[in-house]
């Protein structure tokens, strides 16, 4: 693994069998064309839409969460979930196919000890910026110009973290 | 109608929208709700640099860079012309915690003087946007997951690692704002 002539592709390879967690959700998936992808702008419009109009977005909103001090959130969350895990159940039970032909499938999460820490981290981050990765791209869809440092900032985070996961306990 | 819809949106009615989002990409294209990855495939795209971590087909993951064109686009249009530009209803508890922190304006959804262009190079910039930013990248990315891979759409799968890791941001979120917080703002 660590001799030199080890290409980059097995060193992947090598990571990808033996570091638990972050396995890409679509690896066996089809591979959609370019003209294919326009129709997710459709689900983003309704999310983004969304995440502005019930304030999720706002400082001041996950501020009030922490603290314990509103419902809102909370409900928000909670009520998002009670509605996947209704939906999911359908799709599963009805076998339900996706628009390319695919028959539905959800990758299941794999566990290691990434979700405690970096968890965690993401929580202290969270709380200071007020924003998770899908606000982030809202508030600046929404005009707020300091949420691109933000994003700029949370990239060179995520290739902080490909560069040195390999020492990082998983 | 209209004042219904400038109104901001109640618990009962965003939540169940924001788990349709769930069913709505599964069925478009088998897709997997969960928008933090978006960041590991620039990476993967823009900057490689033989880290393996980046050497993967990135363009079978170009669905969600669409995904966030939508999003900033409906952001925009609730933000621009959905929107009664009210400040943010909060409970008084809240603003009387915050006000006690050394924050005075509540209008928009963040607070005008933290968030704001001229703090780019001072310790309020290099803390909210700078160490923040890190946090939510680097934190998601070793998480495999942020509210929306793991909280909604890991949960709505009944994936117990996605509780596992939403317990540990709402503990993160808990440490930040009750014991680390008062530090911070006392550097201002």
């Amino acid at each position: 693994m660590k001799h030199e002539n080890i290409t980059v592709k097995e060193t992947a390879k090598w990571e990808y069998e033996n570091i638990p967690g972050n396995k890409l959700p679509h690896e066996f998936t089809r591979y959609e064309d370019f003209k294919a992808n326009f129709k997710y702008i459709a689900a983003g419009v309704l999310f983004g839409t969304v995440l502005i109009k019930s304030e999720v977005i706002s400082w001041f909103r996950i501020q009030e969460m922490f603290r314990l001090q509103s419902f809102h959130m909370y409900g928000v969350i909670g009520s998002a979930v009670i509605t996947g895990i209704i939906s999911i159940q359908i799709l599963k039970k009805l076998n339900v196919k996706a628009l390319n032909g695919e028959l539905i499938s959800i990758r299941p999460k794999e566990f290691q000890k990434g979700q405690i820490i970096g968890g965690f981290m993401f929580g202290l981050g969270w709380a200071i910026t007020g924003a998770c990765p899908g606000p982030i791209y809202a508030q600046i869809g929404a005009g707020f110009t300091t949420t691109i440092i933000t994003l700029f900032s949370a990239i060179l985070g995520v290739w902080i973290y490909g560069r040195f996961r390999h020492k990082l306990p998983h | 109608m209209i004042d219904l819809i400038k109104q901001p949106w109640p618990w009962y009615v965003a939540g169940p929208l924001i788990g349709l989002t769930v069913p709505f990409l599964l069925i478009l294209g088998n897709k997997s709700f969960g928008i933090s990855n978006s960041m590991r495939h620039i990476c993967a795209a823009v900057l490689p640099a033989k880290i393996p971590f980046f050497h993967y087909d990135w363009k079978k993951e170009q669905w969600i860079f669409f995904f966030i064109a939508g999003i900033m686009a409906g952001a925009f249009m609730a933000s621009n012309y959905m929107s009664n530009h009210q400040p943010v209803d909060l409970n008084p508890k809240t603003i009387s915690d915050l006000t006690a922190l050394g924050i005075t304006n509540f209008n928009g959804l963040l607070p005008s003087e933290i968030f704001d262009m001229s703090n780019i190079l001072n310790v309020r910039g290099l803390i909210f946007f700078i160490l923040g930013g890190f946090l939510v990248g680097f934190g998601t990315r070793y998480a495999g997951g942020c509210t929306s891979g793991h909280a909604i759409m890991g949960l709505s799968n009944l994936q117990w690692p996605s509780l596992v890791a939403t317990l540990a941001f709402m503990a993160g979120g808990f440490f930040m704002t009750h014991l680390i917080f008062p530090f911070i703002f006392k550097l201002f």
